[in-house]
């Protein structure tokens, strides 16, 4: 009991301590000093009167807000002696092979930059900063030669990582047993198996509403979808995080998302933020950074040529470049096992002085990063706010779906869930796909990666982040993958090779994602 | 049939009759309502006969623009209303107009003006021979550009809208559910020194595709719902409704604008390709009517679509794939009707007036009272029907 008090209250502490860096704490300050010329403030009752005040005028509730954002990434308890490696990521072959990966992609970069003998960073002449200035709205335009630039990476390099991921200490015994893991992924990482699931996405039940099926055209509105409706207004109304986070599980109506997720996610266009982007924007215009042309060539491969993407192109520069410079994203690294690559002043190569961080961000983008932005362009089309609510979005779920740890959330743990669902529920579709040499990890794994971005149609996709955002948490993705799996089974059995399998899964926009998950949860025989 | 053919087939001379088995694709006078300047004729003419009656969808407002039926930019034809046009160009010298020929299609012959001098060859008093040279084939219109058109991703676009019409009287007409919108490669900017660049003007893909960023995959192009998604997102439910019902009203009005000049042969049906674009207040404009739109396709997703609209066109005008009888009543059932839903049905309107139970969802099933969740917005709209 003691033991949690005391928990408790290192959480609280850590939190409050997070928090008095922050704006807010500022204007509650503020707030509470100018509450003082109120009447019913008085001085015998000081703190219970302010206390009341902020309840009134709703500060509380933005404090509130704050407070559930923090703890949304925070990490899960863990021993008062722990270093902070352990609050990254606590298992050490984890850990060791995050690190060989680091090592591999900035070698693979720094490569890239000797072999085209083009800096890390450099600083724009004056000529070219007023050119991109004018530029900065149609970057889209602008036809750099990016043909000898290659992506550092793409997910099936990291794939291939992943599959030689083993515990040292983990013996499998080499006979095969009915316990044996027929899938790629190889270590010993607890996963929900499906009444868990059950129990966990209890509000996307069959007899709970949803949006994605009980708003279809064939189901008259007055049965759910008003309701629901109303009930969002009245969310939003109130302006409460936890609410939200609440409400979107069941989905989010089209005309309210966009302001739903900025509650969900806290953010709220202030002065200062906008400030910050614009000052993120003359960081772009002064330098150049090597990353930026991976980020050229990502979009021009992959946003420009999707059907629902292209029209945005320009908004994915503008939010792409900025973040590649955004320092304050460094602060996701105490809770990610990833760390930012450190690069040296030329010449000074060792020399801790002489390290900065590269990019900025400590992200170095690969094949198919700027789809996570893309999707945001059909809510915000503010380039400010959909730049916070992108940056936001990563450090608290992308990060996790391109680095190695044992986080729930983590992209290993979502291919091991998706395998186990597999083989335990579709065991003949697993055995004979694996045996026709098609793993059916191979082909969902770039789907998981992108968060389906890109795979599925706008509107679906939509309907899926919503649940993410809902449950704060990726298992979601891995849920669907396998319930695509279980859809297309019937034309799955009868493939012969690995290329077949690809061809029937290869199209998945027709696809109805709730519906899915609805029959794969709840209404398959376990 | 081509739009030649069909001229040929129903021209007096040739004498040909069609026979009751034989359904073609056109309307023997399309050009009503196809050539721009005939469909603006006919649509200031549909205005004031309202008017005239009195009819409440002839309402105007202080200003004197007509409330519910100004759809149509201001028009002129040219030379014939030159002084007209010279009186209202004056009023506005700062706006900019668009010249189109009259009887030309994919974008050819089109240029923007903001000056009259750029004009002079129309002027009426031009004592350039070449006058005489410039008869009904070398007749243009000239429209008040829309210069604030609604921009996503910064650049211009506008919507291609199947409408099949099976009958004028009574007016049976069908929208295509997978209209699509048509995007400029370039960034649009109203700036007077880009007034001659046809990339961010011009939407035709028949411009566009020339273009340096023009892309093979997705052609510029976005599905209407892919429209409906971002702006019910970014603008919110209701407006966006709004819009699309304001677009169906659109549409019909222009059907029954030309319907009673329209001649009615019963071997016919049609389907027409409607350009509409909105400005950056959500309104929408018919810019024209294309009584052959491209039926060929500029990238994968457009094959499928257009395949399946001659698929359900036909299965429309020519039930059960059986040999046609021009004779039949013209009433398909609702299962062919494929990607097709029925936006105006006038026996259906005027027949059953009391059948309310039929709930339309906006934009997503249109009964044959399509028209009448405007009844919501307006006190008075009996003539609707």
């Amino acid at each position: 009991m003691l033991q949690e008090e005391s928990d408790l209250s290192l959480i609280i502490a850590q939190i409050v301590q997070k928090l008095k860096g922050s704006n807010l704490y500022a204007q509650l300050e503020r707030q509470a000093w100018a509450s003082l010329q109120r009447p019913e403030i008085k001085l015998e009752s000081l703190k219970e009167d302010i206390k009341e005040f902020f309840k009134i005028s709703g500060w509380e509730k933005k404090l509130q807000n704050a407070v559930y954002s923090e703890l949304s990434v925070f990490p899960l308890p863990s021993h008062p002696a722990a270093p902070p490696e352990h609050l990254k990521e606590p298992l050490v072959y984890m850990r060791k092979a995050q690190g060989s990966w680091e090592k591999r992609i900035l070698k693979s970069l720094n490569s890239m930059c000797t072999e085209l003998s083009i800096p890390l960073a450099r600083k724009r002449p004056v000529g070219e900063q007023k050119e991109l200035l004018n530029k900065w709205n149609e970057m889209g335009t602008d036809e750099p030669d990016l043909s000898l630039f290659r992506p550092v990476y793409a997910p099936k390099d990291f794939l291939e990582v992943l599959i030689n991921l083993r515990n040292p200490n983990y013996e499998n015994g080499d006979s095969l047993s009915f316990r044996t893991h027929l899938g790629l992924i190889q270590v010993p990482l607890k996963v929900k198996d499906i009444p868990e699931l059950k129990e966990f996405f209890v509000e996307l039940g069959l007899t709970t509403g949803q949006l994605g099926i009980d708003d279809s055209t064939q189901v008259p509105p007055e049965l759910f979808e008003n309701e629901h409706v109303r009930i969002g207004q009245k969310v939003l109304a109130e302006q409460d995080s936890a609410a939200a986070q609440q409400y979107v599980r069941q989905g989010s109506p089209t005309a309210l998302r966009a302001e739903l997720w900025a509650l969900i996610l806290n953010i709220s266009s202030q002065p200062e933020d906008i400030l910050y982007y614009e000052q993120l924007k003359t960081n772009v215009i002064q330098h150049d950074l090597l990353v930026d042309s991976l980020i050229y060539k990502d979009v021009k491969l992959t946003a420009s040529n999707d059907d629902y993407y292209f029209v945005f192109e320009d908004y994915l520069y503008q939010v792409l470049l900025c973040f590649s410079r955004d320092t304050s994203v460094l602060g996701h690294f105490a809770y990610s096992s990833a760390s930012p690559p450190k690069s040296y002043i030329r010449g000074k190569l060792g020399l801790e002085e002489y390290a900065v961080f590269y990019p900025p961000n400590g992200v170095i983008p690969f094949h198919g990063f700027s789809m996570y932005v893309a999707p945001l362009c059909f809510l915000y089309h503010e380039p400010s706010k959909l730049y916070q609510i992108f940056r936001e979005m990563y450090v608290r779920f992308f990060f996790r779906l391109h680095s190695i740890s044992s986080h729930p959330s983590g992209i290993v743990s979502l291919c091991l869930l998706f395998e186990t669902l597999l083989q335990t529920y579709l065991p003949q579709l697993f055995y004979h796909l694996r045996e026709i040499g098609a793993q059916p990890l191979r082909i969902s794994f770039k789907w998981m990666v992108r968060a389906f971005s890109g795979y599925l149609a706008t509107d679906q996709l939509l309907l899926l982040w919503d649940r993410i955002l809902g449950y704060n948490t990726l298992e979601i993705l891995a849920v669907l993958a396998a319930a695509v799996f279980a859809f297309r089974a019937v034309n799955l059995m009868e493939v012969t090779s690995l290329a077949a399998a690809e061809a029937v899964l290869a199209d998945l926009s027709t696809l109805k994602v709730m519906p899915l998950l609805q029959i794969f949860l709840f209404a398959t025989v376990t | 049939m081509s739009v030649q053919t069909i001229r040929s087939v129903f021209s007096v001379e040739t004498g040909y009759r069609l026979s009751d088995d034989q359904i073609v694709n056109h309307f023997p006078n399309h050009y009503e309502l196809t050539r721009k300047d005939l469909m603006v004729k006919n649509i200031k003419r549909y205005r004031k006969e309202l008017e005239k009656e009195g009819s409440p969808l002839a309402e105007k407002d202080e200003n004197g623009k007509y409330l519910y039926l100004d759809f149509v930019p201001v028009t002129y034809m040219l030379p014939a209303d030159y002084n007209l046009f010279v009186e209202e160009f004056r009023k506005s010298p700062s706006s900019t107009w668009i010249m189109k020929p009259c009887g030309k299609a994919q974008g050819k012959g089109i240029f923007l003006i903001n000056k009259l001098s750029q004009i002079k060859k129309w002027s009426r008093d031009s004592k350039t021979s070449s006058f005489v040279s410039q008869s009904t084939k070398e007749a243009y219109v000239i429209s008040l550009y829309i210069n604030n058109p609604l921009l996503i991703g910064g650049r211009k676009f506008d919507l291609r809208l199947y409408v099949l019409v099976s009958t004028y009287r009574p007016l049976r007409c069908y929208m295509y559910k997978l209209g699509f919108c048509r995007f400029c490669t370039v960034k649009y900017t109203p700036s007077t020194s880009e007034l001659d660049n046809m990339f961010v003007h011009l939407t035709n893909v028949a411009i566009q595709k020339h273009g340096e960023d023009y892309n093979h995959i997705h052609g510029g192009k976005w599905t209407v719902n892919n429209l409906r998604l971002y702006l019910e997102s970014t603008r919110g439910k209701e407006v966006t409704s709004k819009l699309f019902d304001e677009i169906h009203w659109i549409i019909v009005q222009s059907l029954k604008a030309v319907a009673p000049v329209m001649n009615n042969d019963k071997h016919c049906f049609e389907c027409y390709g409607y350009d509409i674009i909105i400005d950056d207040r959500l309104k929408p404009w018919l810019i024209e009517v294309n009584a052959s739109p491209s039926l060929t396709s500029s990238t994968a997703n457009d094959r499928i679509l257009k395949y399946n609209l001659i698929n359900d066109t036909l299965n429309i005008a020519v039930p059960n794939g059986e040999i046609p009888d021009c004779k039949w009543n013209k009433s398909p059932p609702k299962e062919v009707l494929g990607n097709y839903e029925i936006l105006y049905d006038e026996e259906l309107a005027q027949g059953d007036g009391a059948d309310r139970e039929l709930r339309s969802r906006p934009g997503q099933s249109l009964g044959p009272r399509g028209g009448r969740s405007r009844d919501s917005g307006r006190t008075v709209l009996t003539t609707w029907k």
